[in-house]
């Protein structure tokens, strides 16, 4: 008796500790130097397919007015909440300008009237989320591929990179955040699609705070966090690795995959 | 107390210990004085590309329920109507400042705290769709659920391409697994079979039964292509290139819904799986799923 009830002890403690070596291997796993690497080293993969099937110029699908969410969900920040945004704000953007700068033969320093003149472009489409979720919303803005044009990419840029007017930490501990403002970057393929905008609308109104105002970067064939909200500075490089913490983007920083078409 | 005053209990004990021994080997209704010859079951790349699935599934699995909890809820059609979703899995405060984990599916709300909605990480209540323990990593980390399932998902379909271009060119599918009519008109018996724990012996026991062929066919070549179609349709860039994907699953988050259910499915057959392996043979199976080798009792004649 005793015998069996020692072989029933010995079964379970041998289980719990099959157990408990799984899931400490597991956590030491994900603590291994090699590891980041190699899972990353998909992600090339995984955008060099995605941009032979989709190629240059795949538009994504495009809906019709009834398909537009009665509440499109804003996430990330919903308000700056700096000083100098809240004056912008006040004055309904009428001072905020966009500058394009870095590797350009032209650089540009466009106001909120002159980028409204600009090729501008309406389209319904579906934002996705990387968290999971999706909204349909009516954008209006202006063609990124033609603001580029009038800039005059030289022939060493690949990415244009976003600074933005949100600031992503604080740095004070007064609760507000006041530092690491947003950035993103887009290659020079994703940035001239004919879909990318520099949108100052939002279901035929003016774009609100939440939702990035008074301009943000659409980008359809990406996931949200590619399109930037409250969008001022537009630099092109040759190389992202000098900007932020070199990987492209805030998220990025934080470890997200830079290719953000899945 | 010694063993000597018990001498008929040890005795029963051993006979007890005996047939545990003979059900891990050989299975429910194996006969232990059966002669048994052997037979090559499993060609290499079988076993090969099995063990490689049972490491990606689990990987993806997990990873996936990581994602998942990102955003806890799921929906119908192209967008998300985050007032009606069709399942989702949050949080309420109680009075007392602890959790509550809700299941919601439709209009039916079940408390799962613990489990679903609330769970503990480190000893800490956190609001999380599904437990710590059932995710990679543990902690709610989105980037790094998101990079170990985009890596191992490469892993899961070139491994199944393997798989079926082998079955296909060695035969293996049209000899074992592609399902017949009789498969279908005989399911009842075949599952009264199962239930009495009748496993086929002798010549039947060489080739899959028909419940088998049915269950393996539904999942490496329905539910697998399945969940990697509806894997691909939540990537934006590639419903640019293949607006076909989402019309075919009626949209982007009935996609992410179907891949989900896929995902289930997956783990119910796993359970299945398991279940039947140990009741019809632990050992004698996992060994011929190491080295192709399995023992078939050769009269019993209950069955087959």
């Amino acid at each position: 008796m005793g015998d069996g009830a020692t072989r029933r002890g010995f079964l379970v403690r041998g289980f719990a500790g099959i157990a408990t070596l799984a899931l400490a291997g597991c956590d030491s796993i994900s603590q291994q130097p090699w590891l980041d690497p190699l899972l990353r080293s998909a992600e090339a993969l995984t955008k060099r397919v995605q941009r032979l099937f989709a190629g240059d110029h795949a538009l994504a699908q495009e809906f019709t007015k009834a398909d537009i969410a009665p509440m499109f969900r804003a996430n990330g920040t919903l308000d700056p909440g700096t000083q100098e945004y809240r004056e912008h704000a006040q004055k309904n953007f009428a001072d905020w300008r966009i500058t394009v700068g870095g590797l350009v033969e032209h650089p540009l320093s466009l106001s909120m009237d002159q980028l409204r003149k600009l090729p501008a472009r309406t389209q319904i489409t579906r934002h996705d989320c990387v968290e999971g979720w999706s909204c349909i919303g009516e954008w209006t803005g202006a063609q990124m591929a033609h603001i580029l044009a009038l800039a005059q990419p030289k022939e060493q840029a690949r990415y244009v990179v976003f600074y933005c007017a949100d600031p992503m930490s604080d740095s004070d501990g007064d609760g507000i955040n006041d530092s690491d403002f947003y950035y993103e970057s887009l290659d020079m393929v994703e940035a001239t699609h004919p879909q990318t905008l520099l949108a100052y609308g939002l279901n035929g109104q003016d774009l609100d705070i939440a939702h990035g105002a008074p301009v943000r970067v659409r980008a359809e064939r990406q996931l949200g966090y590619k399109q930037p909200k409250y969008v001022k500075d537009i630099v092109l490089v040759d190389s992202l690795e000098k900007i932020g913490g070199g990987k492209g983007g805030y998220w990025e920083d934080q470890g997200y995959n830079w290719w953000g078409g899945i | 107390m010694t063993i000597a005053s018990e001498p008929a209990n040890d005795h029963a004990s051993r006979g007890a210990w005996a047939w545990i021994a003979n059900f891990l080997k050989y299975g429910a209704n194996s006969d232990p004085d059966d002669p048994k010859t052997w037979f090559f079951r499993h060609p290499l790349f079988v076993r090969i590309t099995h063990w490689t699935n049972v490491i990606v599934l689990t990987v993806m699995l997990m990873s996936g329920l990581q994602i998942f909890n990102a955003h806890s809820a799921l929906y119908w059609g192209n967008q998300s109507d985050f007032d009606h979703p069709l399942l989702s899995m949050t949080a309420q405060q109680n009075d007392d400042g602890s959790l509550k984990g809700v299941t919601q599916i439709g209009h039916w709300q079940f408390d799962t705290t613990g489990w679903l909605g609330a769970s503990q990480v480190n000893g800490q209540w956190a609001v999380r769709g599904f437990p710590a323990w059932a995710t990679i990593p543990g902690p709610q980390w989105l980037a790094l659920g998101r990079l170990w399932h985009f890596f191992f998902a490469w892993l899961f379909v070139a491994n199944g391409v393997i798989f079926a271009s082998l079955a296909i060119y060695s035969g293996h599918f049209r000899r074992d697994l592609k399902p017949k009519a009789s498969d279908i008109t005989g399911l009842p018996t075949e599952i009264a079979h199962h239930a009495k724990l009748q496993f086929p012996k002798g010549e039947a026991a060489k080739s899959y039964n028909g419940i088998q062929r049915l269950t393996y066919f539904t999942v490496i070549f329905i539910i697998a292509p399945l969940i990697v179609l509806t894997g691909l349709t939540m990537s934006p860039t590639l419903d640019a290139a293949f607006p076909v994907l989402p019309w075919i699953f009626g949209g982007r988050q009935s996609a992410r819904t179907i891949h989900f259910l896929c995902a289930f499915s997956f783990l119910l057959f796993f359970i299945v799986h398991i279940v039947m392996v140990v009741l019809s043979g632990t050992w004698n199976n996992i060994r011929s799923m190491i080295t192709g080798n399995y023992e078939i009792e050769q009269t019993g004649g209950r069955h087959g």
